[in-house]
């Protein structure tokens, strides 16, 4: 029998639940992780992922030295290098000289609009707060986003408009209050397993009732009493649908909607034309569900409603959670434990970062970068001469991808895998081609950081202090169980460093790096984020704090809205039905959408550097019984996928998980990458593209044809 | 409406709520029971008969994690009859299993003077070390059977109802239905069978290559 060295409690690098990890430790490696039967956000349960796969710490793949490409990059002709051949070690002041060099050269001549950032929701809040920072107080740019853009922006900005708030309402396990739940563009059980076993449980062991609305028979469909299999792309008009019968039936709170809501008699009178037949021809739902979903949601004492990346990723993705919102607000399910609007954040720290500022339009505690008062205040925190930080929004991730050889020639990307997760990849391996200068600040050699210049070896999460904020807003501890592995450091002390490098440089009078400690860190933060304001370290060594903390007796806040909307009222907006931009046709005419799968994680730079790729070693997709005998394609054989933008070889899986004329493709495989054949057209409003839906074209394939494994090196 | 109910537990008189079990009300005073299939995270299912207790108007030894207290009931926890009967479960137990990472178990052989040696030459369950997946390793030569690992598979948890008992009587022991390899099961690897399993009958692969530095599991 093992016995550890020691055992350290902390929070668990995957999914935006936030698990609590016991990491046991034996001659500083990880051989076991357990959990705690009182954790209060898992009480002691862990997915496949949290238990097994953080082996990817000591992965011999891992880079911990920093590199520097042997062969200098040019625009236009920059190369992806996995190779290490291609690279030199370097020592970290050569590495981060070279990087204060080339960005602040770029700065000198093409200004604040000549850099950009891409931030990390797998990242502490520490981190994320330091290095939207440096981008704001240093270069004077807002060109800072993260992968929050590609996954919930959709919801984001919905919220805020409606609620002025934008995060899950109330805490995850209040799902066990609920009489009624529906879960909506979640495939809850593989993306946030932990939930999914409260919501079976909810119905297993409480009675309450499931409403499953999507266009997979994902395994919740088990537990569910009803499900509705819509169309991508069809939310608007099953959701209005729901909303009309609500209406119609009498069954609206009207007291709930005088006191709390406005703009209803405006949102009423265009609920006229979604009717359930109407929906029906659209969303190819029968009539008869959504009105019995919509008496089972409205009739309910307690309903909430939990959705994942189904509704905002989408061209309408802001329409869609709107949609969502609105029967909230019509039938008072909101502001009372077990109610509420769930948005399930995808990212361990998705929620932490945006919290922290990684945005391009918001500074942190989503205070806009627009609004005077707000950049005053930031000025002064920051040391910024009167006036010095932009006032002016920056662009998204997916905007500073198109905007690379325009106005973008340097990018920092720290932690994430844009040249996986990014859709239209061939496109957007056009546009890092054109790039002056990229630093990549990761683990592993990733797609993305094989197009850098510089890279710079970070931590893992087992090797660091901090803090992350999971998908109910409950800010918990990262501790460090392991010695940093080799040269790398933790992700706050390379931007802290190389802030100070880049300041002296550039001359400026010190915006304050001198952090001995990432509770130091967060101590800033308490002070210009005030959801975080009763936040300090000693306060977090339980079970953490669910924010807002107003001040620092404050207890937290288990569920939001409980008296009113941070915006005052709770806003109606009339919706149309937009269909999803492109549609299928003869040649194209298959949905696709994408996905996660249980054993994987986004782009794969960690999960695929894990034992649990031994586990989920290949890509598939997954295809309807139907659609496989119009195509020809048996359960098992090799298949290209074509769309407009870009074709990839993988097997099939014929299965009726996957509804009629829609395919289901997971994005974590290089080999299979989904996003070559998503879309890059982006919600007016959210910037968030379309990745739920786009056409493309399966043809069957001999078995020779099967890409191998590893098609990337 | 909770309601509550008084016993007699070893001559104390207890206040405990409708539907606790003995063992609640015990552990609620400080009597302490010894178990070692019961798990708070569990339903408990009364299957090692270690924590039997006497019980008045019954005539068979009770097992406390499932007797739910009643008005009145009179409970004793340790008397001769009750150290002999969990004195033999332990020594069937260590005649038939590896305790060798049962750690509850070897402490109560200590403390009851149980005689480890008393069914020695008897049969022993020795089923192979089961490795058919890249997450955890099976040897259920040290499984005690306390059916924890199917209940969390079950409805205590994670709802995949992988794993069940398979045989009868001696023979009986944790597995797939079928015997099918657990990829090829509803298995989703979440490892919550590892986590309350007791007696290192269920390891991570890497803890159990840590032990066996000379190769991988059979």
């Amino acid at each position: 029998m093992v016995t550890p060295d020691r055992i350290t409690t902390t929070t668990c690098p995957f999914c935006g639940v936030g698990c609590k990890l016991q990491l046991h430790i034996k001659d500083d490696a990880i051989y076991q992780v357990t959990s705690p039967s009182d954790a209060v956000v898992n009480h002691g349960n862990l997915c496949v992922k949290g238990r097994f796969g953080t082996d990817f710490i000591h992965h011999r793949k891992r880079v911990t030295t920093p590199l520097i490409r042997r062969q200098p990059q040019t625009p236009g002709g920059r190369t992806q290098a996995f190779d290490r051949a291609a690279w030199r070690e370097a020592t970290w002041d050569e590495a981060l000289e070279l990087v204060t060099d080339r960005l602040t050269g770029i700065y000198a001549k093409h200004g604040p609009d000549g850099l950009a950032a891409f931030s990390c929701a797998k990242a502490t809040n520490e981190d994320n707060y330091l290095l939207q920072k440096l981008f704001r107080a240093l270069f004077r740019t807002n060109n800072i986003d993260h992968c929050t853009r590609l996954c919930h922006a959709g919801s984001v900005v919905a919220l805020m408009d409606a609620l002025g708030s934008a995060a899950m309402s109330n805490t995850a396990a209040e799902v066990a209050l609920s009489d009624v739940f529906i879960v909506t563009g979640s495939n809850t059980a593989e993306t946030h397993p932990i939930i999914a076993l409260q919501m079976k449980a909810a119905v297993r062991k409480r009675g309450a009732k499931l409403i499953v609305i999507d266009p997979r028979r994902i395994e919740m469909v088990d537990y569910a009493a009803l499900w509705l299999p819509l169309r991508p792309g069809t939310d608007v008009p099953v959701f209005s649908a729901i909303a009309h019968v609500i209406a119609r039936d009498g069954l609206a709170n009207n007291g709930f909607i005088q006191a709390r809501t406005e703009g209803y008699a405006e949102f009423l009178a265009s609920l006229g034309p979604f009717t359930p037949e109407y929906a029906e021809s659209v969303s190819g739902v029968d009539r008869r569900l959504i009105v019995e979903a919509a008496r089972m949601y409205a009739g309910a004492a307690n309903a909430s409603i939990y959705w994942a990346l189904g509704i905002p990723e989408h061209t309408h993705g802001t329409d869609n959670a709107a949609s969502l919102i609105h029967l909230a607000l019509m039938t008072g399910q909101i502001g009372r434990p077990g109610t509420g609007l769930n948005p399930l954040r995808g990212q361990n720290n998705v929620q932490g970062a945006s919290d922290c500022g990684a945005m391009p339009w918001h500074y942190p505690g989503y205070q806009s970068v627009t609004d005077e008062a707000v950049a005053q205040m930031f000025d002064r925190a920051w040391n910024v001469e009167p006036g010095g930080l932009n006032r002016a929004r920056g662009l998204s991730t997916t905007e500073i991808v198109g905007a690379i050889g325009a106005t973008v020639r340097g990018l920092y990307v720290m932690g994430e895998n844009p040249m996986m997760s990014e859709p239209n990849l061939n496109h957007a391996r056009h546009q890092f081609e054109q790039l002056e200068f990229l630093v990549a600040q990761d683990l592993f050699m990733n797609e993305t950081a094989a197009f850098a210049d510089v890279f710079l070896p970070a931590a893992s999460f087992a090797e660091k202090v901090g803090t992350f904020t999971n998908t109910d807003r409950r800010v918990q501890r990262v501790r460090r169980a392991i010695p940093l592995r080799g040269n790398a450091r933790a992700d706050w002390t390379i931007v802290c460093d190389l802030a100070l490098r880049i300041e002296a440089r550039l001359g400026r009078p010190t915006a304050g790096w001198a952090y001995a400690h990432p509770a130091e860190v967060m101590a800033e933060i308490a002070q210009v984020l005030p959801d975080y304001a009763g936040i300090h370290y000693e306060r977090l060594e339980g079970e953490g704090l669910q924010t807002p903390v107003d001040d620092t007796s404050h207890p937290g806040t288990p569920f939001l809205f409980a008296d009113a909307f941070p915006r005052g009222r709770g806003l109606f907006r009339p919706l149309e039905y937009i269909p999803a931009v492109e549609p299928t046709d003869e040649t194209y005419p298959l949905i696709l959408t994408t996905g996660r799968v249980l054993e994987h994680w986004h782009g794969g730079s960690i999960t695929r550097n894990s034992r649990l790729d031994e586990l989920f070693p290949e890509a598939l997709m997954e295809l309807n019984p139907v659609d496989a005998a119009t195509t020809g394609v048996a359960d098992g054989q090799p298949v290209r996928v074509s769309s407009r933008r870009g074709t990839i070889t993988l097997r099939a899986k014929v299965t009726d998980k996957t509804i009629a004329g829609v395919v289901f493709i997971p994005f974590h495989f290089v080999e299979a990458a989904a996003n070559l054949l998503t879309l890059d057209d982006v919600d007016p409003r959210a910037k968030i593209p379309e990745y739920k839906a786009c056409a493309v074209r399966v043809e069957p394939l001999q078995e020779a044809a099967r890409p191998s494994k590893r098609g990337r090196r | 409406m909770t309601e509550t109910v008084h016993l007699t537990i070893n001559r104390l008189t207890v206040e405990t709520t409708r539907g606790a079990t003995v063992l609640d009300a015990a552990g609620a005073i400080g009597i302490d029971i010894p178990t070692l299939c019961y798990d708070p995270r569990c339903a408990p299912n009364g299957l090692c008969r270690m924590c039997v207790v006497e019980a008045t108007g019954a005539r068979l030894l009770q097992a406390a994690c499932v007797t739910r207290a009643v008005e009145g009931m009179t409970i004793t926890t340790e008397s001769p009859r009750i150290t002999r009967a969990r004195r033999t479960v332990l020594e069937m137990l260590a005649a038939s299993t590896d305790l060798s990472e049962t750690p509850d178990a070897l402490a109560q052989i200590a403390e009851t003077g149980a005689d480890i040696a008393r069914f020695a030459g008897g049969r022993e369950r020795r089923p192979p070390v089961v490795a058919d997946n890249p997450m955890f390793v099976r040897d259920y030569a040290k499984c005690i059977l306390c059916w924890r690992c199917v209940q969390v598979c079950a409805e205590d948890a994670q709802y995949a109802f992988a794993i069940n008992f398979d045989g009868r009587g001696f023979d009986t022991q944790i597995a797939t239905f079928f015997g099918k390899p657990l990829p090829e099961t509803t298995c989703v690897f979440c490892g919550q069978c590892v986590g309350v399993c007791p007696s290192g009958a269920l390891k991570p692969l890497r803890a159990w290559e840590l032990e066996h530095p000379d190769g991988p599991a059979a």
